[in-house]
């Protein structure tokens, strides 16, 4: 156990693993997506409510989860970070910020889309819609805050501070905002009766929920091992490897 | 390791009241933002009273916002923070010291004008007492939050403007469970729940805070 912590917390072997993972992630996540896109998109039978505007569901629903999903490892992440000092947890907090960002601003774009047909406007002060986009500004905010200080260690380790603040407040933010929508107006005008999910909808729906997690994962190891090669410039192994490709060419 | 902390408390006030400008600055910014909201829409009595709650309570966030800014700055540039993290004492007891003088010469003195305020914008006298109240328990929040974001960018250069991008997205709950503790007590209902909601984010801020500030002190000072 304590050799495989070791192991995984040396850049030099994480950047050979992460070389060899990626692809494995991208295959997966293209079948996956593939899946998830025909079964949703074509096979899937019309809502009887919704028609076919119910279908944006299929982006909307996985990237609000991995909007979530992706915060809450950026804590954990923070978490070891400032625990262990490990590199790598740093290196991911930097690689896997903005990708949630996206992945949140993704999930209140394809709402106040699919909001436009359904509920007549592109934005309701919705509850739900409400704590995502305050989730993106804490997204933006660890962003800036890393990217403001210029020593990349102490910007990965105040970033994980942050982080770690954040994930404290989130359900405290998530509660406190239903608290506030239901005291403002009546739960009848954004709540309508979901009907229980089909399993046609609901097996592309979770395999667009994997393939947005694989697609995650094979982008945000692409970005460490950038964050990685940037951070280490100066040190051995990157030398050696650079040096290595070269005699190779 | 109690005189420490008053020590240190004593010196905190009592550099607030050598230089009482930065005080009054951030005070006469909250006034100064409550008596802007009139100007903005049309001083009629309804509106103003309804959107009292939270005229109020965004002037306290963003004057706190301002106040803020000074509280670690000059022991930073002057070398006497890292004193302070190298001193035998624990860390989160001073910093609670430095919190709880900020909070002396800032959210104490909003809560005192909150009611010529709320006055004057036609809050009804009932909600006074809970409007207090709400700012009693809300303002140690904003000032003890607060305090986690301002150690992160202590060092920074461009940290007044980062300030609220961390900061608002935080203060969020406290804003919605204090504007509303008033709103409910200025139609006559019931403030409890929010206020009860409130007093146990001070119970985790009181709690939790200090730590994250010892932390993120740590990682600037370093």
């Amino acid at each position: 156990m304590k050799t495989w912590f070791h192991q995984w917390g040396s850049p030099p072997h994480f950047y050979e693993r992460a070389a060899r993972w990626t692809p494995w992630f991208s295959v997966l996540a293209l079948v996956t997506l593939a899946y998830g896109l025909i079964g949703g998109l074509v096979l899937a039978p019309m809502d009887y409510q919704q028609g076919q505007g119910y279908r944006i569901i299929f982006v909307h629903v996985p990237s609000a989860w991995m909007s979530m999903f992706i915060y809450t490892t950026l804590a954990i992440a923070g978490g070891i970070a400032l625990i262990w000092r490990m590199k790598l947890a740093e290196v991911y907090i930097a690689a896997a910020a903005p990708l949630g960002a996206s992945f949140t601003f993704l999930a209140l774009l394809t709402g106040s889309l699919w909001g436009k047909p359904m509920w007549g406007t592109y934005w309701v002060w919705d509850a739900r819609l409400t704590s995502e986009l305050i989730l993106l500004f804490l997204y933006l905010g660890v962003i800036a805050l890393y990217s403001a200080i210029e020593d990349k260690r102490s910007a990965a380790r105040a970033a994980s501070v942050l982080a770690l603040v954040g994930v404290v407040n989130i359900p405290i933010i998530h509660y406190s905002v239903e608290w506030w929508h239901t005291l403002h107006q009546g739960p009848t005008v954004t709540k309508f009766d979901k009907p229980s999910i089909d399993t046609a909808m609901l097996l592309p729906l979770l395999s667009m929920a994997l393939g947005f997690t694989f697609y995650f994962a094979a982008l945000a190891l692409v970005r460490m091992r950038l964050g990685l090669l940037q951070r280490e410039r100066y040190s051995r192994w990157v030398s050696d490897m650079l040096n290595q490709s070269q005699v190779k060419s | 390791m109690l005189n420490a902390f008053l020590t240190l408390l004593r010196r905190d006030l009592l550099l607030a009241i050598r230089h009482p400008g930065e005080v009054v600055d951030a005070w006469l910014f909250f006034l100064l933002i409550v008596v802007l909201f009139p100007l903005g829409t049309r001083p009629e009595a309804g509106l103003l009273t309804a959107l009292a709650p939270a005229i109020v309570w965004i002037a306290a966030l963003l004057s706190t916002l301002l106040s803020l800014d000074r509280i670690f700055k000059t022991d930073f540039q002057d070398g006497s923070l890292e004193q302070l993290l190298l001193n035998p004492y624990p860390t989160t007891v001073l910093v609670g010291a430095k919190v709880l003088a900020h909070w002396l010469s800032s959210g104490l003195l909003l809560i005192l004008a909150s009611p010529l305020l709320a006055m004057m914008l036609g809050l009804p006298a009932r909600a006074m007492p809970v409007l207090m109240l709400s700012l009693l328990l809300g303002t140690p929040v904003l000032s003890l939050v607060g305090s986690i974001a301002v150690a992160l960018t202590v060092g920074l250069r461009g940290a007044g403007l980062l300030l609220p991008l961390l900061l608002l997205p935080l203060y969020t709950p406290i804003l919605i469970f204090g504007a509303h503790a008033v709103q409910a007590a200025a139609l006559g209902m019931s403030a409890e729940g929010p206020l009860y909601l409130m007093a146990a984010i001070l119970a985790l801020a009181l709690t939790l805070a200090p730590l994250a500030i010892a932390a993120a002190l740590r990682i600037a000072v370093e």
